[in-house]
């Protein structure tokens, strides 16, 4: 692996890989006083974000430097992006400065598959690109629901509901799950179905996809739900009335809680909007999964970077 | 070199390799003075992958002959090695320490095969992040020589002369069926 880029481009083994690596990256470092490995000492990673980030930029973060790797971080705000400088100069800057690794965050589709092109040598991560693709979270979801679920996701159906338009969350995951022999079902208001979602069907994954516009109806029968928040952002149109009707059609409040089997497992990609597409009280109870999905995060970023940096190159 | 002019050859037989796992207990057992009430203080910590399975099985025959029950565990010491950047992607093993730690301890590291030392150099750094242990030894089924640095084994349960090229064979049931050691080279030493 010399890059990561989209989850649509793992093998299943390769994912297991990376997977099964975070696992024992979690269970090395549990109940140590020094939580810190000597793994990836003089290796530098950059990380890019030219959109706004808590959890995904810090964990990349914590995970650089927990395996002993110089980390820097670039924001669009307090860099020469603000000068008019283009994506490929700051990318070349970084690379010429010495960065082994580049993390990029950025709001257009397809900048980390650019960057990569441009940068021979240079390991990319894709932390998010425009509406395409977040692989580290679809993998540390993964890891999450293997952990909570007890064993692996062949034939567990996820249930990913909300703005799906806008969502790289979605794609990466409706991508990763599949690969992993889960069911996948993706459910929305139709306004927020992106056309040509027939495509997602598509690839090596073994798992089926279907598309439903009704929550309550899918919620008995899942092992899990994801729910995606609703990105105002990206929004210039308006894709539903008001924010009380979404939450009435689409929002995981107690009753719908309910509705789900015992055993079924909570997540969301955060940031979340309490009140919106998760109620408050879902957020906060037992069967979500929300801080194991970021603490996971952590070990799943660890564990790309000792992929991608922690062996001899690979011959292209 | 062709693999079918690679020859085989038996250093240890299966009851060869019980007999010396057994000596090497006792040898534990005689050098850590140990008595049923310090067993508690003593922790086998092996280096995956036969490693570990050779430090569950002197624990247990240490526990038989000392009369006490005397901890074992894993440790994985991949991300410790010097040469992660000269090989291809290596996978990680499980770490699994005994409860209450290797803090104070007698800890005996276990492995198959002493060869350059480097694994040995790993296994110390990382025992130091998870502890300070009151003494460290150790013990390898096979030592073949060609050392790089300055570690030596405790505990050896066969020396074995060799040259670069060839290759020691550590074989055991867990992992691989039976019980053995062969050499595997070309040419004079073996056959």
């Amino acid at each position: 692996m010399r890059h990561l880029l989209s989850t649509a481009e793992l093998s299943r083994d390769v994912a297991v890989e990376l997977m099964d690596t975070a696992d024992k990256l979690r269970q090395a470092l549990l109940g140590r006083q020094v939580r810190k490995l000597p793994t990836l000492r003089g290796r530098t990673v950059v990380t890019m974000f030219y959109e706004s980030s808590t959890r995904t930029r810090v964990s990349f973060e914590i995970a650089g430097k927990w395996m002993s790797a110089d980390v820097v971080n670039v924001t669009a705000g307090g860099s020469s992006v603000g000068k008019g400088e283009s994506l490929r100069d700051t990318a070349l800057t970084l690379a010429a400065a010495g960065a082994d690794c580049v993390v990029v965050r950025h709001p257009a589709s397809g900048a980390a598959h650019r960057i990569a092109g441009w940068l021979p040598g240079v390991a990319v991560v894709n932390a998010g690109d425009g509406t395409h693709e977040h692989p580290t979270q679809a993998l540390l979801d993964a890891v999450t629901l293997r952990e909570r679920l007890g064993g692996d996701l062949d034939g567990r159906r996820v249930g990913i509901v909300g703005d799906l338009l806008h969502s790289r969350v979605a794609r990466s995951n409706a991508h990763l799950l599949r690969l992993l022999g889960a069911e996948v079902v993706l459910i929305a208001p139709p306004t927020l179905v992106p056309a040509g979602i027939a495509a997602w069907a598509g690839g090596d994954g073994s798992g089926p996809l279907a598309v439903s516009h009704e929550l309550d109806a899918e919620l008995p029968a899942l092992d899990a739900v994801m729910v995606l928040r609703v990105q105002a952002e990206r929004m210039a149109g308006s894709y539903f009335p008001s924010a009380r009707e979404y939450a009435a059609g689409y929002g995981l409040g107690e009753d719908r809680l309910a509705l789900l089997p015992e055993h079924a497992v909570v997540l969301h990609p955060g940031p979340m909007v309490r009140g919106m597409e998760i109620a408050s009280a879902v957020a906060d109870s037992p069967r979500a999964a929300i801080a194991t999905q970021v603490r996971n995060g952590v070990h799943v970023r660890m564990a790309v970077l000792y992929h991608l940096l922690g062996a001899a190159e690979e011959v292209a | 070199m062709p693999a079918a002019e690679r020859r085989e050859r038996e250093l240890l037989s299966s009851a060869d390799v019980a007999r010396t796992i057994a000596r090497m207990a006792h040898q534990v057992i005689e050098k850590t003075a140990l008595s049923p009430a310090g067993a508690g203080d003593l922790v086998l910590l092996g280096i995956p992958t036969r490693g570990a399975h050779l430090a569950s099985r002197l624990a247990a025959l240490v526990a038989e002959f000392a009369g006490a029950p005397v901890c074992s565990g894993v440790l994985d010491v991949t991300l410790y090695r010097d040469d992660l950047r000269r090989r291809p992607h290596r996978p990680l093993a499980t770490t699994e320490l005994p409860p209450g730690g290797v803090d104070d301890r007698l800890v005996v590291l276990v492995d198959d095969v002493l060869f350059s030392g480097r694994t040995v150099r790993a296994a110390l750094d990382a025992l130091r992040d998870h502890g300070r242990p009151r003494t460290v030894q150790l013990a390898v089924l096979v030592d073949r020589g060609h050392r790089q640095l300055p570690i030596r084994a405790d505990y050896v349960g066969k020396n074995v002369p060799t040259a670069l090229a060839e290759e020691v064979g550590v074989l055991l049931s867990e992992v691989d069926g039976r019980d053995g050691v062969v050499l595997r080279g070309l040419g004079g030493r073996a056959g």
